[in-house]
């Protein structure tokens, strides 16, 4: 029986722990935390996964430990996205831009991917042509090599058109340490532009929404915005990028690892017209949905106003806003001012994302 | 963005917030009906912008806090049929029954589907002929039309393997319910925009004069809010009663009558029971005679023993006796994961919203310890 529960054995629903794998598991919220906590954590337990950051530093054997050399980020992420191609983007570019992002927000320089291709017996071969060429270009834009890969074949219906699986290193230059345990209050949250606006496409093309705006995502690479902001601020304390669990996941995260609180300003959140409306029809909450090109950074406030500003210099970063403060407390949550002036908590997404009633 | 951002803004909200600090004497207790309004109180921190004379009761108004045990349970079995596609609105999935939720279901190898619109049921029914497709016809007076509507041109084009598991309840009945209780704490109540906006204001002028209480048909932005707080406490200070029109962009006194039309066609009012608060007669819907062939319950007889959580004080909840946190298991044993009553699933429940956006308040799970007054 699950630990939370343990004191009210009186209680007929211990939806806790469901018996098998439900898609909320998935979809980067508290029930994805939960299995990563009970069930990989201490399977794996090591101090670098327990990091839990987007990306491992790990350090290849011959190095000392405080040499600053030889440090390597690792990291790999699964696609499963459906449509395969949406507005924006498509799956190729996504398992690219996926890793790579990982990678550049740990403050390394991504240098190499392999990729594992999943494919379902049946899938058209110029569809697979297209992914591979949306995925040469996007190498090309974020500045890696693919150097290794591997293909399987399962048969029709035992999986959904193309899984891709791409992982990731590249070096991190001696002297940086970025980290979602390093926010200190008074340090500011910088987004890097408009949120939501790529589970906002994926969703809207799968329920048929339609909007005066065709919505798109905004899978990109976050490389090179990444490296002009850390030329022109060292002290950036934090970079993420918030992709399934959305900003207020990223942000989550962040205060329980900083162990802070993190206040945000509704009315600074960049956000679309139409990704807005699209989030109120479909009872959604912004701050939820995924972002494929988008990083929050957590700087230290006299360096905020001037990185702000070589952000929105970069196309990368031109909608890039500053949306709130770390203070001290109410540790490890994250609140929200909203736009008439009361005080909310933004919470992890608890499940899927569910569409309210009415 | 038009009708959102105006009835966002921060200065309308300050004219309110002083306004209604202004007429406010003595303390009042203003119940909001409907879970959708419970969601903006909390989502934009409204209650704290009222002085404290002003308590705010959260209505039973939320359709999946509502929905009976046993009919969740029966949408469970109904569900795990292998030749059914069951249709969902996407806040049933997560609600528990007895044994599990629809989640557990689809993960277990039901088909389970998540629909915006009930129509779209027809659409899998026409797709598989073969198979029975089942919607869970949850909701209010607001609903009722376009679930009335699926069976209506499911007849109409002899769609037999189209059936709806009805589980409408409505507000009036509910809200006579509350004010009939000895401890009713009620004093006025904002009335759900969207309910009246399909049936209309008379229902509402007859409960104020009944029980001579003021009832304020309210929207749901932040705006709406306030304006319709503000109205409810000036007739209030006024010893007014009767309704007032907030939502007059929406709601007409009439309401829809082509919707009216086709509810009556389709549905008649029965007794229903609602969950944490018991049977109330009258304030449900069935399907009429000759719409019967496509009851669920019918088609699929299924005999239950159904069990709620001993812990769940939704029936306090429900009926404004208490508020969230003041249930020991709130964001202990009872959070949005791990919910022991309906009130913390979806997210208009009073429980989900108190937990999602009302945290900081109190002393939230784990051992964070909060300073009170850190807010103000």
């Amino acid at each position: 029986m699950p630990e939370a529960i343990a004191g009210s054995p009186t209680c007929p629903v211990p939806q806790f722990s469901y018996e098998q794998v439900v898609l909320g598991h998935g979809s980067g919220g508290r029930l994805t935390h939960n299995l990563i906590e009970r069930l990989f954590l201490p399977a794996f337990a090591n101090a670098t996964l327990e990091r839990l950051e987007d990306q491992a530093i790990v350090r290849l054997d011959g190095h000392a430990i405080d040499s600053g050399v030889g440090r390597i980020a690792f990291t790999t992420d699964a696609f499963v996205v459906r449509p395969l191609f949406f507005p924006g983007g498509d799956i190729g570019r996504l398992a690219v831009h996926g890793t790579v992002n990982d990678l550049a927000v740990g403050g390394a320089i991504p240098q190499f991917i392999s990729a594992a291709f999943i494919l379902e017996e049946g899938l058209a071969i110029d569809d697979l042509r297209r992914i591979v060429e949306s995925m040469r270009i996007a190498c090309r834009e974020s500045g890696v090599q693919l150097v290794t890969g591997d293909t399987k074949v399962v048969e029709r219906g035992k999986a959904d058109q193309v899984f891709i699986t791409t992982s990731g290193i590249g070096s991190v230059p001696a002297g940086r340490s970025l980290s979602i345990a390093n926010a200190r209050p008074g340090d500011r949250v910088i987004v890097s532009g408009t949120i939501g606006d790529h589970g906002i496409a994926i969703m809207s093309v799968r329920e048929g929404l339609e909007f005066d705006t065709v919505l798109e995502s905004d899978t990109a690479s976050l490389v090179d915005l990444v490296r002009v902001m850390l030329d022109a601020c060292a002290a950036i304390r934090c970079l993420r990028d918030p992709t399934r669990g959305g900003v207020a996941g990223t942000l989550n995260e962040l205060a329980a690892a900083s162990d802070v609180a993190v206040r945000l300003d509704e009315t600074s959140l960049p956000i679309r017209p139409a990704v807005k409306a699209a989030c109120e029809l479909l009872g959604l909450d912004p701050l939820h949905v995924a972002n494929e090109g988008k990083l929050v950074a957590v700087v230290p406030p006299e360096d905020a106003q001037r990185l702000l500003a070589v952000m929105r210099q970069h196309p990368q970063g031109r909608e890039a806003a500053i949306i709130g403060t770390i203070e001290r407390e109410p540790r490890k949550l994250v609140t929200m001012k909203s736009w008439i002036g009361g005080e909310r908590v933004v919470a992890m997404l608890s499940g899927e994302m569910l569409p309210r009633i009415c | 963005m038009r009708y959102q951002d105006e009835y966002r803004n921060p200065q309308a909200a300050r004219q309110f917030e002083r306004a209604i600090r202004r007429i406010t004497s003595r303390p009042w207790t203003i119940m909001e009906v409907c879970g959708g309004q419970t969601h903006t109180i909390v989502k934009y921190g409204i209650a704290e912008l009222l002085p404290p004379e002003i308590e705010l009761i959260h209505g039973p108004g939320c359709p999946v806090c509502v929905t009976p045990l046993e009919l969740i349970d029966k949408a469970l079995a109904i569900a795990a049929r292998p030749e059914v596609i069951f249709c969902s609105f996407g806040d049933m999935l997560r609600v528990p029954g007895t044994r599990g939720d629809l989640f557990a279901v689809r993960a277990a190898g039901g088909d389970v589907r998540v629909v915006y619109s009930p129509l779209d049921c027809l659409k899998f029914a026409r797709q598989y002929p073969d198979r029975t497709v089942v919607f869970f016809a949850v909701g209010f007076e607001t609903t009722a039309p376009a679930n009335a509507m699926a069976v209506w041109q499911a007849r109409r084009d002899d769609l037999r393997n189209f059936a709806v598991l009805v589980s409408h309840v409505l507000v009036p009945p509910a809200m006579s319910a509350i004010l009939d209780s000895p401890d009713n704490r009620v004093q006025a109540f904002l009335g759900a925009g969207h309910v009246c906006m399909v049936m209309g204001c008379e229902e509402y002028r007859r409960l104020a004069d009944r029980y001579q209480v003021p009832i304020v048909v309210t929207g749901f932005e932040p705006l709406d809010l306030l304006e319709g707080i503000y109205l409810s406490i000036r007739m209030l200070e006024e010893g007014r009663v009767g309704v007032e029109n907030q939502y007059a962009r929406v709601v007409q006194a009439e309401g829809n009558p082509a919707c009216q039309r086709l509810i009556a066609e389709v549905f008649e009012t029965g007794d229903r029971n609602w969950r944490g608060i018991g049977n109330i007669a009258g304030s449900g819907y069935r399907l009429t005679e000759a719409y019967r062939a496509f009851d669920a319950e019918r088609r699929f007889p299924i005999d239950l023993q159904t069990r709620e959580a001993a812990a769940c004080i939704s029936g306090d909840i429900l009926r404004g006796m208490k508020k969230p946190r003041q249930c020991p298991e709130f964001a202990k044993a009872c959070t949005p994961e791990t919910p022991l009553g309906a009130p913390m699933v979806s997210s208009e429940g009073a429980c989900a919203a108190y937990y999602n956006f009302g945290r900081h308040r109190q002393a939230s799970p784990a051992t964070v310890q909060i300073e009170v007054g850190h807010h103000a």
